[in-house]
């Protein structure tokens, strides 16, 4: 048993926490929101330097080998500084899929890309009317002399605009709802056939829906086996979700610390309102929820990190760990809302993006309800 | 970062377990698993065991019997205990008055009371609270007036546990009815419980249980030498003992136990023609206190992790006590839930069919109200965690 970070963790956080500090502060930020693409270039370039680009890929395709261990120091300073960068969507999601089930060619000629920034990536995966449900696909590839033909519809497609590639899923067999017949694609996000409605989300990110209509792609375009996408699929989503349960954990620290300091110093009837019981209690139950959110973080890390040998109770860990992370999400936020009255309703504070970021990650990868449910099937 | 126990860790719990498997008598892991009421007997009997195999005061120093376990040795040994079902040690002579001794008593009052603590030959019992002095236990106005060699002890106790078992009483008493600060006119006085002028009256719960009592002082004699520590310096003594041992109070261990008796409950209850336990709304509230549960077994990890890193932690720690008794509370509830309609009898006498265990669910449900009131209500937890580790 051991809690702390070693020498290599701290150093990595460390400089994330300084390169956030320096060039991603609020006002910062507030800017790459604004600005047309809604991400950084040079903050990318950072990121690429500091070597976070590749920290969970292999080590024959460029990356670091790095487990969700290794990422969640750093998810944390994601989430505290409330980065817009497409860095879980490129890095922890599609990119880890693709080192994972990909081909050596796929990993080998995509991972130096990513490591060295210049590929972005996103996943479109969400259909409307499928909910939170990983097989309720059904867009479709048919089979086109050597290649594929892909046609369909994905919906919030997070990060999009910005990817040059996307992993795509779509049916090679079965209906929406089945497991078998899910089969993934890489797809250009330029390719004939592909359009985009992109759209900035709630909390200052680029999603898009995406319509695939008869794009075509080459026999290398499929990811792992014809039909045999879901597993894969399934595990990438669960590593990501960690990585996201690690990234609240350090928005809900945040809104933590920024709410205490406003206890600390805004004053009504001649005192500071933390001298308030009914105050003080709520700013302690909205730690608790915190640290439990942490703890249940590290247990759901180890699960992803533990190997494939017991997928069952990696579903079932990172279900309970996205439960609780949700459930904290909406009380932390809601109270670091009511805490700060009236100045946290504005944007002015960056208490209310904190608030917003909360409340998307709080449905990202499956809602409290999904993940019940999932936790409950897997127990 | 690592979760996972050390392989020596992990051998220790393995020869703790199997020991508790092979050594805790039936009847009294049967009664502890049904929910029963421990006999002074049942208790002594567990206490005496334990004594014999030597682990009955792990945390305390090895020439006085301890056992020379490290933070997180304890904890497993604590853990292990409740999932295998063993009778309660009862903490006011091992861990409170033990402790105390050993801190700030003299070497007179060591030899004479620790011995006798380690084989249960006294059982103890601890007199803070008062009617006026709950939460506010600096209030507390029981008074000991020193007249030559002895105190004369005058006033009331109130929340006594197994105040009726007892025969030591170690009490916070008022000594100087004048010092500026309450918490200055304090005293530290060990009351033998057969000394003349004390009455000892059952306070019943509402689950119509007697475990507490209020404890009557009148005019009773107290040798001088039961005093511990100096004279108005109690409070350093309260202060020392309420920051002792504070990382068991999540309960781990105990709420898997019942964890695991409410999922098998829950299977084995059919309700329109099926298993409770799947029926969505149930397992969701289940699921719920299980998925809490595994976060507060880090959190508690987390801790000790920087006990025995640092030798110390943090009033953080209140927080263990405040979600470890949220989900003991919660695990009763539900456990009651299960049980239904046939949770509603109360403990009839004449009815052949009477199914003791079932009935017990309810008032245990009542019962437990009390985790969140007592050893510092959990409000009061939350100004501890404000205070003294947000400054607020």
């Amino acid at each position: 048993m051991d809690f702390t970070l070693n020498e290599e963790q701290k150093q990595l956080a460390d400089s994330v926490r300084r390169f956030i500090e320096k060039d991603y502060d609020f006002e910062a930020r507030k800017k790459i929101v604004a600005s047309a693409g809604g991400w950084s270039p040079s903050a990318w370039k950072t990121m690429a330097e500091l070597g976070l680009l590749g920290l969970p890929l292999s080590e024959d395709a460029g990356g670091f080998g790095g487990g969700a261990g290794d990422l969640v120091p750093v998810m944390n300073e994601i989430g505290a500084g409330l980065v817009v960068e497409p860095f879980l969507a490129t890095v922890g999601l599609a990119g880890r899929l693709v080192d994972r089930a990909g081909s050596a060619a796929q990993r080998q000629a995509l991972g130096p890309a990513i490591v060295d920034g210049s590929l972005k990536l996103a996943l479109a995966q969400t259909e409307d009317g499928a909910g939170h449900d990983l097989a309720w696909v059904a867009t479709t590839a048919r089979r086109d002399g050597a290649g594929w033909t892909i046609d369909g519809g994905k919906i919030a497609v997070l990060h999009a605009p910005t990817a040059d590639k996307l992993v795509v899923s779509a049916r090679t067999a079965g209906k929406a709802g089945d497991a078998a017949g899910l089969s993934l694609f890489l797809v250009d996000a330029n390719a004939a056939g592909v359009s985009m409605k992109t759209y900035r989300t709630q909390d200052g990110v680029r999603g898009a829906d995406v319509t695939l209509e008869g794009v075509r792609v080459g026999a290398d375009a499929l990811i792992g086996a014809e039909g045999g996408g879901f597993e894969p699929l399934e595990e990438a989503v669960d590593f990501a979700t960690v990585l996201l349960c690690a990234e609240a954990v350090g928005v809900m620290k945040f809104a933590c610390d920024t709410t205490l300091e406003y206890l600390k110093t805004r004053k009504q009837f001649g005192v500071n309102i933390g001298s308030f019981q009914a105050l003080q209690h709520r700013m302690v139950d909205m730690i608790v929820n915190t640290e439990q959110s942490r703890s249940i973080t590290y247990l759901a890390c180890s699960k992803v990190d533990g190997g494939a040998a017991n997928a069952a109770e990696r579903r079932r860990v990172v279900s309970a760990a996205k439960v609780k992370i949700a459930e904290s999400a909406r009380h932390v936020g809601q109270e670091a809302i009511q805490l700060h009255g009236g100045m946290g309703m504005t944007v002015e504070l960056k208490v209310s993006h904190a608030f917003k970021r909360l409340t998307m990650i709080r449905q990202q990868f499956g809602d409290e309800d999904f993940h019940l449910a999932r936790f409950s099937k897997a127990a | 970062m690592d979760l996972n126990y050390s392989a020596e860790e992990l051998a220790f719990r393995d020869e703790v377990r199997s020991w508790f498997q092979a050594n805790i008598p039936a009847d009294l892991r049967q009664k502890v698993l049904d929910y029963e009421e421990l006999g002074k007997e049942d208790l002594v009997r567990w206490h005496k065991i334990m004594a014999k195999k030597g682990w009955v005061a792990p945390a305390w120093p090895v020439e006085w019997g301890g056992t020379g376990w490290n933070a997180v040795q304890r904890y497993i040994f604590e853990e292990e205990a409740a999932l295998a079902g063993a009778p309660q040690i009862i903490p006011f002579g091992v861990t409170m008055c033990a402790q105390v001794l050993l801190r700030f008593g003299s070497d007179a009052q060591k030899k004479r009371f620790l011995p006798r603590i380690y084989h249960c030959d006294d059982f103890w019992c601890q007199g803070y609270s008062e009617p006026g002095a709950g939460s506010d236990l600096a209030s507390l106005k029981t008074r000991a007036e020193r007249r030559g060699d002895h105190y004369v002890v005058n006033g009331q106790k109130i929340w006594t546990t197994l105040g009726h078992f007892g025969d030591w009483i170690f009490c916070l008493v008022r000594t100087d009815s004048d010092a500026a600060k309450k918490q200055e006119g304090i005293s530290f006085l060990l009351i033998d419980m057969k000394t003349p002028g004390i009455t000892v009256r059952p306070l019943i719960l509402m689950d119509e249980g007697h475990e507490v009592n209020e404890v009557f002082f009148d005019d009773v004699k107290v040798p001088v030498e039961n005093l511990v520590f100096e004279e108005n310096k109690g409070w350093t003594v309260a202060k020392y003992l309420l920051g002792h041992e504070r990382l068991n109070t999540g309960r781990i261990g105990g709420s898997k136990l019942e964890l695991a008796k409410l999922r098998a409950m829950a299977a084995a209850t059919i309700v329109n023609g099926r298993p409770l336990i799947e029926d969505t709304r149930f397992a969701d509230r289940v699921a719920r206190v299980e998925i809490e549960l595994m976060a507060l077994e880090i959190t508690n990890m987390r801790f000790l992790d920087e006990m025995r890193r640092t030798g110390n932690i943090g009033p953080e720690v209140s927080m263990l006590k405040i979600r470890g008794t949220e989900i003991q509370q919660a695990l009763t509830e539900l456990t009651m839930q299960v049980a239904g309609p046939r949770a509603v009898p109360f403990k009839p006498v004449h009815y052949d069919g009477f199914d003791a265990f079932t009935a017990s669910l309810a008032a245990r449900y009542f019962n437990f109200r009390k985790t969140s009131i007592y050893a510092g209500s959990n409000e009061v937890q939350r100004n501890i965690i404000a205070k003294m580790a947000l400054g607020l």
